[in-house]
């Protein structure tokens, strides 16, 4: 405070400081996620950010993982979508616990709003956490919400260059999930092994996995996998 | 009248991008008592932001901020990735990691991710500058 005239800071203290900081743009989200992490890991809750286009079938997987996954895992899911509860009923009706985050017209989770929701679930009560990010290949790659492992989903009917046209969501995939595999015998331009040299091209080393989750077929690698990540998360720190 | 609707929405995704800035700078600039007249931030292809859209949002951002009619200068960064297997270090592009030097994709990214904030340039408050 200037002495002379009481205004906030005299021209001479500070005129055209330049001040070098090296700061990440998004510490503050980092660090709301590093405690949603520290949450998780205190409860050996295994969390996981499941992403991918509009429609490529998110919530039919977490349907279909629910129920196969029943007796052996306790499940909890937070929803997020820009507007509407019904991917959370449709959650809530297997059973399972879910919140649901309407981001209205933000494009993505961050790990304010995923903290907000996790305070409305008693992780006591669950082994695994699925975050269903907004349907978006853009966005949400930038935030972490401090997840254990994301989980990148590409339909048959997406086209299988979609990782060298949206690198950045798809170099951020621990896993890839390609879907909807029912459909492939009537996609006839969508080719596995170019979707995945397409994913090493951006040196993404995710292991790829093909299922079906409407038709169940195919489910058991990544309900596997599931498996040993969440023996994984359980491990203290 | 205008309508709101023929003019462009904000791009959201860097909005939120320059609210962080903002949070960023706002205390730089509370700790000095000053505004903000220059803000320096480093965005690579690979961070998920584009930089055309953040330069578009800033003015939105900023505004009634203490860093109001800052200019916001966004300094480009390029893409080059370390080789796992040969151990060199080449240019690449956003969508094409492989390893210059031996076409290997088992590559770690050096440069083209980043999101950082670079340099605050202050100035005194206008009420200091009247005298």
């Amino acid at each position: 405070m200037c002495e002379t005239c009481g205004c906030a800071v005299t021209a001479a203290t500070v005129s055209s400081a330049d001040q070098a900081v090296l700061r990440h743009l998004l510490e503050d989200n980092d660090h709301m996620a590093g405690h949603n992490r520290e949450h998780f890991a205190e409860h050996g809750v295994l969390v996981v950010n499941l992403m991918s286009a509009p429609g490529s079938g998110k919530t039919s997987l977490l349907e279909a993982t629910i129920d196969s996954l029943k007796g052996e895992f306790r499940i909890g899911v937070i929803e997020g979508d820009l507007e509407t509860e019904n991917d959370a009923l449709r959650i809530r009706s297997h059973g399972v616990p879910a919140v649901q985050i309407t981001t209205g017209s933000a494009c993505h989770l961050d790990a304010h709003m995923v903290h907000e929701a996790v305070h409305e679930l008693d992780l006591d009560d669950l082994d695994i956490l699925f975050i269903e990010n907004v349907g978006n290949l853009v966005c949400p790659a930038a935030f972490d919400l401090g997840q254990h492992r994301n989980v990148v989903l590409l339909s048959v009917t997406e086209g299988d260059d979609k990782p060298v046209k949206y690198p950045v969501m798809f170099r951020a995939a621990d896993l890839v999930l390609i879907s909807k595999s029912d459909l492939a015998p009537y996609i006839d331009d969508f080719d596995r092994g170019r979707a995945e040299h397409a994913l090493r091209r951006i040196a993404c080393a995710a292991p790829v996995f093909t299922l079906s989750a409407r038709r169940c077929t195919a489910l058991d690698p990544w309900l596997d996998w599931l498996r040993a990540m969440s023996a994984e998360a359980r491990v203290p720190a | 009248m205008k309508c709101s609707r023929m003019t462009c929405p904000p791009p959201m995704h860097e909005l939120s991008i320059c609210r962080a800035v903002l949070r960023l700078v706002e205390d730089i600039a509370r700790t000095h008592a000053a505004i903000v007249r220059k803000v320096e931030v480093r965005v690579g292809p690979l961070s998920g932001v584009e930089p055309k859209l953040l330069a578009r949002a800033w003015p939105i951002a900023a505004a009634g901020t203490v860093a109001d009619a800052s200019e916001l200068r966004i300094e480009a960064a390029d893409v080059v990735v370390r080789c796992r297997q040969c151990g060199a270090s080449t240019p690449a592009s956003v969508n094409d990691l492989i390893c210059g030097a031996c076409g290997d994709w088992h590559t770690d990214l050096v440069s083209g991710d980043e999101l950082m904030l670079l340099h605050v340039e202050l100035a005194a408050h206008v009420a200091a500058n009247v005298e």
